[in-house]
């Protein structure tokens, strides 16, 4: 029996809406299973990603925590996929660059209506924000990019059944959407 | 002065006063554009209708076209160009589809689907630019704006207004409301104007008109671009069209002229990794 395809998740800055759309597949998650398995994603609560055929990126970066995490997932996967729009374009996400971080910080947490106990945290233990949320492919390469917010459930089938069978995936028109 | 010329294959008729994309257009053939639209004279600044003809590269909305002339359109090199402009387009300005009301309707966006664009491929710039939403009907987000300058020429050209113009350049270039306190509400658009319904992007957009067609429903949803762009059904090359084929042989030699119309594109795509051996 050949080994089976190892696959790897994860969310950045992003809503996890592409991971729910990934579970939309439904019942092809049990055909999916038949030839892969899953080392790092919300389904396996594995901490670090170990080495992998495919790694799913959804969400952009925006943190030292996202730049550390993703690295680690271009180190170990031969294949790197963004999902969705905040992994291509910094998404929703990135509507926070217009303003400077420290006003960001200020109104969340400081000056915000409804504040309680007002005071920017500060812990080893939390990430630095960048001071802008920026697109997976502007800190390491990547192979194949799923846009769509979220990519339909079909993207993700079209992608990984094709990646599987060893073909270069490509998508078709009415499938590409950005929205 | 009327004729046939060809393009990609297809002889394409044309009367006079017509430019190439004109031709194309009501003959069926999509080349794809932004700036340029049905009534307007021709601007040629977004050069996405970049075309070689008879060998040489040329705006396909800005020349006329001439009898016998030899048009490649739909080369991978030249798609390949038109994605990397799109992708300019979209890493200059801030276009967040999902939260643009717009989406579906967006005529950048549907050119984006055509040239099959999953990715912005360059470093995004995040260039700062206000709203304007002081006018009661007309709202402009400058974040969408491209620069296509159909707005400026709407307004000068159809309303008799001028409310528009671009002003500075390269990374400075923005576009300019004339009216004393540079805002909308202070210029002499109207929501009836033209000017306030040519954008072909979400940066003009009418207020209290959004999400009239709910989202699946919109134009570019049910129809790709290169439909809704031309007067007749669209031709694929090859397929009957009503129109007769050029002569391919002199196609095929134009096209080997320019290095070939595979050349470019096979040198600045990567293969593909290997999932099974790895890369």
């Amino acid at each position: 029996m050949a080994a089976k395809i190892k696959i790897a998740t994860t969310s950045l800055a992003g809503c996890f809406g592409c991971h729910m759309s990934f579970l939309d597949i439904d019942e092809r998650l049990l055909k999916l299973a038949d030839s892969v398995e899953f080392d790092r994603s919300p389904l396996t609560d594995i901490e670090h990603c170990g080495p992998c055929d495919i790694g799913l990126i959804e969400g952009g970066v925006c943190n030292s925590e996202n730049v550390h995490v993703l690295r680690e997932f271009r180190a170990n996967c031969k294949i790197l996929i963004a999902v969705g729009a905040c992994a291509i374009n910094g998404g929703l996400p990135a509507l926070r660059n217009f303003f400077k971080l420290e006003d960001c910080l200020l109104e969340a947490y400081q000056d915000g209506i409804g504040v309680d106990n007002p005071q920017i945290p500060s812990d080893p233990e939390l990430p630095l924000l960048l001071d802008k949320v920026r697109p997976v492919h502007e800190i390491v390469k990547i192979d194949y990019f799923m846009p769509g917010c979220p990519p339909s459930a079909d993207v993700f089938w079209h992608y990984l059944s094709a990646l599987i069978e060893g073909r270069d995936p490509t998508l078709p028109y009415e499938l590409v959407h950005y929205d | 002065m009327s004729g046939t010329l060809c393009i990609d294959g297809i002889a394409v008729p044309f009367s006079d006063g017509q430019t190439i994309i004109e031709a194309a257009r009501t003959a069926g053939v999509y080349i794809p554009y932004l700036c340029h639209r049905p009534g307007y004279a021709p601007y040629g600044s977004c050069k996405l209708c970049t075309v070689k003809v008879n060998g040489r590269t040329n705006t396909a909305c800005t020349l006329p076209a001439a009898d016998g002339q030899t048009v490649i359109s739909n080369s991978p090199d030249l798609q390949h160009d038109r994605q990397r402009i799109t992708q300019m387009l979209f890493v200059e300005g801030n276009h967040f589809c999902p939260s643009c009301e717009k989406s579906g309707n967006c005529q950048l966006q549907a050119v984006a689907y055509h040239q099959n664009m999953l990715d912005n491929h360059y470093p995004h710039f995040y260039a700062q630019r206000e709203m304007d939403a002081s006018h009661p009907d007309i709202l402009i987000d400058h974040d969408r704006c491209i620069f296509c300058n159909l707005c400026v020429r709407a307004s000068k050209e159809k309303d008799g207004k001028d409310v528009f113009g671009i002003a500075g350049r390269g990374i400075h270039k923005r576009l300019v409301i004339n009216s004393p306190s540079g805002k909308l509400k202070d210029s002499e658009i109207s929501v009836d104007d033209e000017a306030a319904h040519v954008c072909p992007t979400g940066a003009i957009l009418v207020k209290r008109s959004a999400y009239l067609a709910p989202i699946g429903e919109r134009i570019y949803d049910g129809h790709p671009i290169s439909e809704v762009a031309c007067e007749k059904a669209v031709i694929k090359a090859g397929e009957a069209s009503g129109y007769p084929s050029c002569d391919p042989t002199k196609l095929a030699e134009s096209a080997q002229q320019n290095g070939g119309p595979d050349s470019h594109y096979a040198a600045t795509m990567p293969p593909a990794p290997d999932i099974k051996h790895g890369r």
